[in-house]
């Protein structure tokens, strides 16, 4: 890597500020948003703030591990976006709706 | 095996027969069965009752430890002594009689089965209760016998007031076991054992406080009232008629109710170390006697009748323990057994062939259709009346001469009650049997002469009745030798029969002939008014003055209704309330209280998986900001 490179001359503190604010705005998402395909893509936005974090963290303390990690759940992801695709083609096609607030059958 | 155990398991096998496959077999079959099982144990005791009579000790059986608590032991023993084997022989010969009448009886019942498996039930028990050889043994067939009453007082179980009936019975009856629990009780802490030979021994050694056992002769006396139908418990007895009249004939007639006078003879030593229970017996006796006969005189059921003569004559039995008459108490058991199941079961063959009606006002001149009825019932009513020669007259008699020695008052009333009874019996059998018939033209097309299983018992009671006497001839007859029955007692009675002193020959004459004359003031004022004047009960309603109070049995039901049902009620009113708002009215509380909270909280669960995720991040944010104060 460059030793010049601009990511160098950034304080570790930014990438912590850069992905604690992309997280809380997946995670508000996930909790404000009714649409299924909007939930899933801030999961993916909170996914990746914290895969960003995990290559800060690994440059920082100069250890590869971090970054496997990330390789991992990029995988996952895609493994959950899929599955998670597939889950909202079927209830759509038995509600014709893809709001989350209508599902609520397991109330007490 | 043994004859004892023979004797109690033949019935016990014709309970199981007919009660496990009465069902899936004829009437005939299971009723015949029944019948010979209790047939084999009278023949049995009859070999028994002979072995005895050629001088043969008592015979004694015991099959295992019934019970065993610290050093007190008690054995399932039997024991056949001359006191058992004449009650063995009352109890398995009437037994058979009552069974064979009951196969054409009970003909088409639905319970025809269940109701034979009850009378061999009923013969086993009472058996363990005479033959059993400790007080344990005699109170599990005084339970057992208790238990066959109910179940067969309530046999007809879908009348309502039948069942009420039998409750009752057995209510009144547990209160008289409690009496002798006590009294058993006392004898354990005391004796450390229930056998009869050491209980008795121990009492004439002098170990047992005279105090000591005038309080069992008391709690024992107890539990006959309530077995013996005495007062105060005896108005379950009248009740108890509500069962099929076999069964009144059998139970509350000839053996069951007589339990309460074995005991006492079974524990004369006893009883003769306490005058004062003695005292009390004469007493209570003597007033259920009178009370009794005074009710008989204005029932017009013709059971009710029997059923409170039945009281009366036990109170004469009764009489006779209390001033220690007990070989002459017997003899009017035995005596009483015969013709007073005889009038039971003339009454049922009335009620058979009137269709099942029992009121005497709606009978009369039942003597053209039912010949046979009408002589046996005859010479039931002469024998329990006093008539000269038949049973009854003796046995009577020589109750009435050992009270006159004792107790001159006594005496008197007794006679007086004889002649009541004397009245009562002769206006049911001349309202009954004699005039004109007053049933509806229904009734009196069916009249007729019961079968040939009705009239056979019948007439075998009737012979019995008639010469019953023959057991126990007075001595005056016999010119100085020694009366049978008494003599046959005397090695069980022991010491207790000498006390007892003969009135002489010529005072008993004389008590002889007030007997006959009170036999004959009945006989002839009872016909003056029910056949020269053909006077006919008068309907209820009609019944004015003095006469209210016989007919309303006293009132006594009312009284005890009053006195202790309503109290129970009461208090059962007040606790289940206390209950209901105190206790219950808690746990409601306590539980309507959770269900609230839970209502609340259950609104955390909506179903909406953002609101899950908004508490788990909330929990997330909570526990991050803790951590910072930490």
């Amino acid at each position: 890597m460059n030793p010049d490179s601009i990511f160098n001359t950034l304080d570790i503190s930014h990438y912590i500020y850069l992905s604690s604010v992309l997280f809380c705005i997946g995670l508000f998402g996930v909790l404000t948003r009714r649409n299924a395909i909007v939930l899933l893509m801030c999961i993916e936005l909170m996914l990746n703030a914290v895969n960003l974090l995990f290559v800060a963290f690994s440059s920082y303390m100069g250890d590869a591990a971090g970054q496997l990690f990330v390789f991992f759940i990029m995988v996952v992801a895609a493994a959950e976006a899929a599955v998670g695709l597939a889950i909202i083609v079927m209830i759509y096609r038995n509600t014709r709706s893809t709001d989350v607030g209508l599902f609520d059958k397991l109330k007490g | 095996m043994n004859t004892l155990f023979l004797i109690l398991l033949s019935p016990f096998f014709g309970f199981l027969f007919s009660g496990l496959a009465g069902k899936y077999l004829s009437e005939k079959l299971t009723g015949w069965i029944s019948s010979l099982s209790i047939l084999v144990s009278f023949f049995l005791s009859v070999q028994i009752f002979i072995g005895l009579g050629e001088g043969q000790a008592a015979l004694e059986s015991s099959a295992f430890t019934f019970l065993s608590v610290g050093d007190v032991f008690v054995n399932f023993a039997l024991q056949a002594d001359r006191l058992t084997s004449v009650m063995m022989l009352v109890i398995t010969g009437i037994g058979f009689l009552i069974h064979v009448y009951s196969i054409s009886y009970m003909h088409g019942d639905a319970g025809f089965y269940k109701f034979f498996a009850y009378l061999n039930l009923f013969v086993f028990n009472m058996l363990i209760l005479v033959m059993g050889s400790n007080f344990l043994m005699l109170f599990f067939g005084w339970e057992g016998v208790g238990l066959c009453s109910y179940l067969l007082i309530g046999f007809w179980y879908r009348n309502a007031e039948y069942g009420k009936a039998a409750r009752k019975a057995f209510i009144m009856n547990r209160i008289g076991d409690l009496g002798l629990l006590i009294g058993l009780f006392l004898v354990i802490a005391n004796c450390k054992s229930l056998e009869y030979r050491d209980v008795f021994a121990a009492a004439q050694s002098g170990a047992l406080s005279s105090g000591l056992v005038t309080a069992i002769c008391i709690s024992f006396f107890v539990g006959a009232m309530g077995k013996s139908a005495q007062i105060p418990l005896y108005t379950w007895l009248p009740d108890a008629m509500a069962g099929p009249t076999p069964v009144s004939a059998l139970i509350h007639a000839a053996t069951m109710v007589t339990a309460g006078v074995y005991l006492v003879v079974r524990c004369n030593v006893l009883f003769e170390m306490a005058p004062v229970a003695q005292q009390l017996i004469l007493w209570v006796g003597l007033a259920t006697s009178i009370l009794a006969a005074l009710i008989g005189l204005k029932q017009n059921d013709i059971k009710k009748v029997l059923a409170y003569s039945t009281v009366s004559q036990l109170g004469l039995m009764f009489i006779a323990l209390g001033v220690g008459a007990y070989s002459a108490a017997m003899f009017h058991l035995v005596t009483h057994a015969f013709f007073k199941a005889l009038l039971f079961l003339g009454s049922g063959s009335v009620i058979h062939g009137m269709g099942g009606e029992q009121d005497i006002r709606k009978m009369g001149g039942l003597k053209a259709a039912m010949p046979i009825t009408y002589y046996t019932f005859l010479i039931g009513t002469l024998a329990i009346s006093g008539m000269p020669f038949f049973s009854g007259f003796f046995s009577k008699d020589e109750i009435l001469a050992m009270i006159f020695t004792e107790q001159p008052v006594v005496w008197f009333l007794a006679v007086c009650s004889a002649l009541i009874t004397g009245i009562y019996m002769f206006r049911v059998f001349m309202v009954t049997f004699l005039g004109s018939f007053r049933g509806t033209e229904e009734q009196k097309k069916h009249l007729h002469e019961s079968p040939a299983l009705i009239t056979f018992p019948l007439i075998v009671l009737a012979l019995l009745s008639l010469a019953g006497g023959l057991l126990n001839l007075p001595e005056l007859f016999t010119h100085g030798h020694a009366q049978w029955l008494k003599n046959w007692l005397s090695p069980v009675l022991g010491n207790s029969q000498d006390t007892l002193h003969h009135p002489s020959h010529q005072t008993e004459w004389i008590l002889m002939g007030i007997a006959v004359s009170a036999f004959l003031v009945a006989w002839i004022y009872t016909r003056n008014k029910y056949i020269s004047k053909a006077a006919v009960p008068e309907a209820d309603e009609e019944i004015q003055g003095a006469a209210k109070w016989p007919a309303g049995k006293f009132f006594v039901d009312e009284l005890y209704d009053g006195l202790f049902v309503k109290t129970a009620e009461k208090a059962g009113t007040l606790f289940a309330k206390t209950d209901n708002s105190v206790f219950s009215g808690l746990m409601n509380w306590v539980s309507s209280g959770t269900s609230y909270l839970a209502g609340l909280i259950v609104r955390l669960q909506n179903g909406r998986i953002q609101s899950y995720l908004l508490y788990m991040v909330m929990g997330i944010i909570l526990m991050l900001v803790l951590n910072i104060f930490r």
